[in-house]
């Protein structure tokens, strides 16, 4: 296993590049800039950072203010706070006026470790993809993250880049660019279709190499965008393969798995299984641990993939 | 940059703005009179003497920024901009219907002059902190950004998030104006969950607080009109706390919750439009 970086170490030190090449961007935190790493943007820019103070309605209200008076502005805090405390504000003044608010919260999902099930976030993505006007990415790692930031700075509108604490291994090679709206084909295959976001991307090259010692060839997908999502590549890939297995550190519940049942119900149904966790809160223990408990692994996936092939057939 | 207006301008003013809400709201058969007319006499104040604006450019960088973050007081926003040229007043009769320009609540992807979408409460006044930081950001010292909020939204935990902010940040070019009418939807807020002494609150967070009438416009171009040379002198935010009478200047609908939300029937129109001496040029 190679090099290993948390996707919320690329947040801090990709604005400050941003703000280097002339880009207007600007930060609310809400407290949380040491562990968002917005606090390296900060040192950087004190002027054009803000911090609202342990209140996330304010962080999500000011940062909108300021994308009104032409700013290009991004907030951090956690992801159970940015978008379950400050919902309406996300919904009604951002998304709603269509400002140019960019939410990279960290700590989603439960690699957020012994914190423990009050700040596993596992809905985000579920509350952001349905709002209007929404963009929804989940880097696969710390490149993707840093690529995916650049990118909701330079598209106008509101986004969603969910960030994540653990140190995860680096699935792209330097210099990779993210581009809005693609599923990447990670590896080819013919029975089974692996779609995976985040940090079970590599999760799933992992089960692919287990399906493949048993002869089943697997064909990986980094759906790095939720929303919108690459219809014609996950329609193309299940086409070929016939069987679909989603994967993803969220609930299995109005994230990527449902995104996915959706393009697929409508333009070509296939089974499907969805490996994330199964409508149950987070619980405290080591990242790892948790990916076990909550049958998030290779080797889950893998499972899930022989289910699928064996529906088919 | 639109003419200030004299207060006898500003008093017809105000009066033309409540023809057209109740006209509205009336055609419209759903919307809030009571919040937008105790209003009537602020926001005219404000858009005829106050605001450095240009109607025929909205997005004027140097200009004033109105705002409301008691969305539901919509129509008087909508009757303000109608009235000094934003749109023409032929939407108004389209109020609420769809297809038009004038939402139930402010539309900023809509509407002409409205600077952000509001209608869910508290929201108001972080949103005018980050206006005012942005314009501090680009060295804009001269606007200013005048947010008008309802006494009951003040219940909203967001809106003191944002007193502190402001404080915090010494944003003296923030202007907070509550209509402090004394009603929200449930009946008076001092039984549905008591504000206390609203001046004194904002004091306790670093705010200046100046009380006034809300709707003698006299006094109101004097205190809304000096709020920012306060703000500057003080080295604080100021907040105008303007007592209002909610449905003013519609003698069946004064001071009274019920009005909040409901509109009137055509007979019940026609007796408020009367006693505001609309004619049916504005009406
Ligand atoms: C967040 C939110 N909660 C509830 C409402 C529904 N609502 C609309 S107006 C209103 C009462 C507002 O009272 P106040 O701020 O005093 O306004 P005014 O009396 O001036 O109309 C309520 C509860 C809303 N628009 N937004």
């Amino acid at each position: 296993m190679g090099e290993k970086r948390a996707t919320r170490e690329a947040f801090g030190a990709t604005l400050v590049e941003l703000a280097d090449a002339g880009m207007d961007v600007v930060v609310v935190e809400a407290d949380l800039s040491k562990s968002t790493t917005t606090a390296t943007f900060e040192k950087a820019y004190p002027a054009r950072f803000f911090n609202a103070g342990i209140a996330e309605q304010n962080m999500i209200g000011t940062a909108a203010g300021l994308a009104v008076g032409g700013k290009i502005a991004f907030t951090g805090s956690f992801a159970v706070f940015a978008t379950g405390r400050a919902y309406d504000q996300v919904r009604n003044t951002v998304c709603y006026s269509g400002l140019d608010v960019k939410l990279c919260p960290t700590h989603s999902g439960i690699t957020v470790g012994p914190d423990g099930g009050s700040h596993q976030m596992l809905e985000d993505l579920a509350l952001m993809r349905v709002l209007p006007g929404m963009r929804v990415l989940v880097p696969a790692d710390a490149r993707a993250a840093a690529s995916a930031i650049r990118v909701a700075a330079a598209t106008p509108g509101p986004f969603y880049v969910r960030l994540g604490r653990a140190a995860v291994p680096l699935v792209y090679d330097e210099g990779f660019e993210f581009e809005l709206g693609r599923a990447y084909v990670l590896r080819e295959g013919t029975d089974v279709t692996l779609a995976a976001c985040g940090v079970m991307v590599e999760r799933a090259l992992a089960a692919a190499e287990l399906l493949a010692a048993e002869g089943v060839s697997a064909e990986v997908l980094d759906v790095a965008t939720i929303k919108p999502i690459d219809a014609d590549t996950v329609v193309a890939s299940v086409a070929r393969t016939g069987a679909v297995v989603t994967c993803e550190e969220h609930s299995i519940i109005g994230g990527l798995g449902s995104a996915v049942a959706e393009v697929i119900g409508e333009q070509r149904p296939v089974p499907l299984r969805r490996v994330g966790v199964r409508d149950v809160f987070g619980t405290s223990g080591d990242p790892e641990e948790l990916m076990v408990h909550y049958g998030l692994t290779a080797i889950d996936i893998a499972a899930a993939a022989r289910e699928a092939i064996a529906v088919r057939a | 940059m639109a003419e200030g207006r004299s207060p006898d301008e500003l008093r017809e003013l105000a009066r033309r703005m409540r023809c057209d809400i109740v006209s509205m709201l009336t055609e419209a058969g759903s919307g809030h009179p009571g919040g937008s007319l105790s209003a009537a006499d602020i926001v005219a104040t404000l858009y005829g003497s106050v605001l450095r604006h240009d109607p025929a450019q909205p997005a004027l960088p140097e200009r004033d920024r109105f705002v409301l973050s008691k969305g539901h007081a919509a129509p008087v926003l909508y009757a303000a901009l109608a009235e000094t040229g934003y749109f023409d007043r032929t939407h108004l009769g389209t109020l609420r219907k769809l297809g038009s320009i004038l939402q139930g609540h402010p539309d900023c992807k809509k509407t002409p002059g409205v600077e952000v979408s509001t209608g869910s409460l508290g929201q108001g006044l972080a949103i005018s902190n980050g206006m005012a930081l942005s314009l501090r950001l680009d060295g804009m010292m001269e606007p200013t950004v005048y947010c008008l909020l309802g006494d009951g939204e003040l219940q909203e935990g967001e809106v003191w998030e944002a007193a502190m902010f402001a404080s915090h940040h010494g944003l003296t070019n923030v202007v907070a104006i509550v209509d402090n009418n004394g009603l929200q939807i449930d009946g008076a807020c001092s039984e549905v969950m008591c504000l206390g002494e609203i001046a004194h609150k904002f004091a306790a967070f670093g705010w200046e607080a100046v009380e006034c009438d809300g709707h003698d416009i006299g006094t109101l171009v004097r205190v809304l009109g000096g709020a920012r040379a306060r703000a500057e002198a003080g080295g604080k935010p100021v907040v105008v706390v303007c007592s209002t009478i909610k449905g003013k200047g519609v003698s069946f609908m004064q001071g009274l919750a019920d009005w909040h939300g409901k509109t009137p029937t055509a007979e019940q129109a026609a007796t408020a439009l009367a006693e505001l001496g609309c004619n049916g040029e504005v009406a």
